[in-house]
């Protein structure tokens, strides 16, 4: 069984992306499962066609506490028998979303919801690294690989820098290592030799360079992945693709971070920032 | 000179009295009589249904947290140190909670971690403590648990303590097994078990080699240093070689020699890591053993088995499997005793038998109250079990169905002392079991109290003598019947039934 995380800055598309290549997965005939670990929960809703309904802290509120919970009742399954548990959380604001990951994954692990057949499970976790609550997924005996989800944009690829911070935290003292980025076209300037550069920085691969298209909007608005809404199109190949290499990927490094000033050089080297204060001259 | 009174009596003096009176001018406290009329409100049964809808608040809860399982559990290990991951305030009251219970020091460390260990994670809290245990205290191993506060940030146990060796704190063959165990979840029972299962999850690894014909016992969360010796008599008188895990004995109950012991005993750690070549393990309590014994029957391949020995019916089971799986027959002395249990209890049961009782405590320890009850002709009536869970509402439901006695019993979870209350006006019974706790329901109610688990604060030594067994079935009984008989004296005190003989 794989355990994968896929990290990433809030809104560059880490549970689109995630449903639609574990979509590819499920699809190839692979036995998988997603873990939403985000208060906000729609990591799901694109398999379930729907949003999921009953998260495990949203269960505990209801029952006081996550004793009493049943697994049936927080594990759906939805397209292509992909199994898919949220973790849910407390409201904008208030509380410790952190620590509802913990007693989430805890909660799923000891009730044996990781069958003997699955193959691939994937946490998608909010944004960054921000607490030790988002780290559980890659903590001992859990995710040892990485993908981080980015675009050509300099907060994106600041953010994927500094998760890669968080892991190197945790690939010295165990086994977590970083599969590659995944770039979410945003259609930025040289965005693909821009984040293939940025990879080799890190110590890593582009793993796949998803173009944007307009496609995965038109599907998620009827809450499908490309490969369920649109099978025959162009794009749903471009998951198949990610999906494949993410299948195969033997190429699992300790990350190597760079910092902020050899970030803003690496615009720069690409003539980025250049352009930038040109067009603002 | 000055005559020094304690607070017993210096508060009845008149010159208290009196300022006790004059404080009422500013206390401004409702009227007696209106609050005579809200207390007898609280013993009726409109108050005790409005008692059961309570959602949001416990009052009296019969149950520790983890934390105090986790590092009562380590110090059954010879040369073992609890360490807990967390705030000092609650290693405070893990330490002081086990003094007061066993009349004796006990040693545990904290991180002492503060708000900036909150905010940055506590990994320099853990270094700098492990550092220090190690240089100070000179343990053979360090057995690390967690309190809330570690536990909300997320502290990950397994990477700090890997972190701590190879910046060198601690040397590489040092066990330190961890076991997160937050405060928030669960009870002391269930931090016994966690950190019972990483104890051994530590010290079995890379063991398994020949088999040592020996048993493990497993004595759970069990405060009676009594039944510790109890079970080592019962061992040596069935010839069987044993180990138990974990040893809290010594810890708990050592002579006074007039020098302080760090260490005072406790399981020796080669033979916690030889355990896994064990013929099988029996584990004398269930609910505060699920974790350890599955990962025992899944990873060591053992036979593993959970039997209770109180009360007669089970400890008989528990002789019968203990006899099958050494293959070593059940001794006449045993039997002996088995003889001269079964002769009190037909010597007091005319006094036990139809009398209701109530019950509140640990899952284990109710089931084997119920069943030696049941077995006297006494009827369990109320079962309270904060920590108990739908498994034990099932099982003690069902033992209560076994038989003709237990027909009025009903089990109530996730229920507090208050609940008790409730149900001790509303439906009163002969005899209270439970903790110190529960002498507010004594004041409240009435209903005599046998002292019967933890903490027993208020009542010395009682710890010392066995539950379990033969002999643990007479001191139960001896215990039962004389609750009864002194209550009885008190009742007929001023009549011609005030007898001498019982």
């Amino acid at each position: 069984m794989r355990q994968i995380a896929i990290y990433g800055k809030g809104g560059i598309g880490k549970s689109t992306t995630t449903q639609n290549l574990v979509a590819a997965l499920a699809e190839a005939g692979r036995k998988c499962m997603i873990i939403g670990c985000d208060p906000k929960a729609d990591s799901t809703r694109l398999i379930l066609n729907r949003k999921m309904q009953n998260t495990v802290m949203d269960m505990a509120r209801e029952k006081g506490t996550v004793e009493d919970l049943d697994l049936d009742e927080v594990l759906l399954t939805g397209f292509k028998g992909i199994r898919c548990a949220e973790s849910g959380g407390p409201e904008p604001g208030v509380g410790c979303a952190g620590r509802g990951v913990i007693t989430a994954i805890n909660f799923l692990e000891e009730n044996g919801a990781y069958g003997d057949d699955t193959e691939f499970v994937f946490y998608d976790v909010l944004g960054d690294v921000v607490c030790g609550g988002f780290a559980m997924p890659i903590r001992e005996g859990k995710a040892k690989e990485i993908y981080i989800v980015t675009s050509g944009e300099m907060m994106a690829m600041y953010a994927a820098n500094n998760i890669s911070r968080g892991v190197l935290k945790y690939a010295q003292s165990g086994g977590v290592r970083l599969g590659g980025l995944i770039c979410n076209s945003r259609q930025t300037d040289m965005e693909y030799d821009l984040i293939s550069e940025l990879a080799s920085k890190l110590g890593t691969q582009m793993i796949h360079f998803v173009p944007r298209d307009n496609e995965v909007q038109r599907a998620e608005l009827r809450r499908k992945t490309v490969i369920e809404y649109a099978p025959d199109h162009p794009q749903a190949d471009q998951y198949r693709e990610l999906a494949r290499k993410i299948a195969d990927n033997k190429n699992f490094v300790i990350p190597t971070p760079i910092t902020m000033d050899e970030l803003e050089k690496l615009l720069m080297d690409y003539g980025i920032m250049e352009k930038e204060e040109e067009a603002a001259a | 000179m000055i005559k020094i009174r304690d607070h017993n009596e210096l508060f009845k003096q008149p010159d208290y009295q009196e300022q006790f009176e004059r404080k009422k001018e500013f206390e401004k406290p409702w009227p007696k009589e209106k609050v005579r009329e809200v207390s007898d409100w609280t013993k009726t049964k409109e108050y005790r249904d409005l008692n059961f809808k309570r959602e949001n608040i416990k009052i009296n809860p019969a149950k520790a947290c983890q934390p105090l399982g986790a590092v009562f559990c380590a110090s059954g290990f010879d040369g073992c140190m609890p360490f807990v991951q967390g705030a000092q305030g609650c290693v405070a009251y893990f330490r002081s909670h086990l003094s007061r219970h066993f009349k004796e020091p006990f040693a545990a460390i904290s991180t002492s971690m503060t708000e900036d260990a909150a905010v940055f994670g506590g990994l320099n809290n853990m270094l700098e403590g492990l550092e220090n245990t190690y240089a100070l205290y000179k343990p053979k191993m360090i057995a690390v648990s967690t309190t809330c506060m570690a536990e909300v940030i997320g502290d990950d146990l397994n990477s700090y303590i890997k972190t701590s060796r190879e910046k060198g704190v601690i040397p590489e063959d040092l066990p330190v097994p961890f076991a997160h165990t937050p405060s928030f979840v669960g009870s002391h029972i269930v931090g016994y078990d966690n950190m019972l299962k990483g104890i051994l999850k530590t010290l079995s690894e890379g063991r398994s080699g020949e088999p040592n014909r020996k048993v493990n016992i497993i004595p759970g969360f069990d405060t009676y240093t009594g039944n510790y010796l109890e079970i080592k008599r019962l061992m040596a008188l069935m010839g069987v070689e044993y180990t138990l895990l974990a040893d809290v004995s010594e810890t708990f109950d050592s002579p006074n020699t007039g020098e302080y012991k760090l260490y005072p005993g406790g399981t020796p750690l080669p033979e916690a890591m030889d355990a896994v070549n064990a013929l099988g393990t029996i584990a004398l309590q269930k609910y505060s053993t699920v974790k350890t014994m599955d990962y025992i029957k899944k990873e060591w391949n053992q036979q593993a088995l959970t039997l209770s020995p109180i009360g007669i019916r089970n400890t008989d089971t528990f002789f019968e499997e203990l006899s099958k799986l050494t293959g070593k027959p059940v001794p006449a002395a045993i039997e002996a005793e088995r003889g001269r249990a079964v002769d009190a209890m037909v010597d007091s049961h005319p006094y036990v038998h139809g009398k209701r009782f109530a019950l509140v405590g640990d899952p284990d320890q109710l089931l084997g109250m119920i069943s030696l009850i049941m077995e006297m002709g006494g009827n369990p009536v109320h079962i309270v079990c904060t920590n108990g869970d739908k498994h034990f509402e099932a099982e003690a439901t069902e033992l209560l169905a076994s038989s003709p006695f237990g027909v009025e019993g009903k089990v109530y979870i996730n229920k507090d002392m208050w609940h008790m209350r409730s149900l001790l006006f509303t439906e009163p019974v002969d005899l209270l079991v439970g903790n110190s706790y529960a002498k507010f329901l004594v004041r409240d109610t009435g209903t005599p109290l046998l002292r019967i688990g933890f903490p027993l604060f208020d009542r010395h030594h009682l710890h010392r003598y066995p539950i379990i067994g033969y002999q643990g079935t007479l001191n139960l009984v001896t215990m039962i019947v004389n609750t009864v008989l002194d209550e009885m004296d008190r009742n007929t005190i001023d009549t011609t039934s005030f007898d001498v003989i019982r």
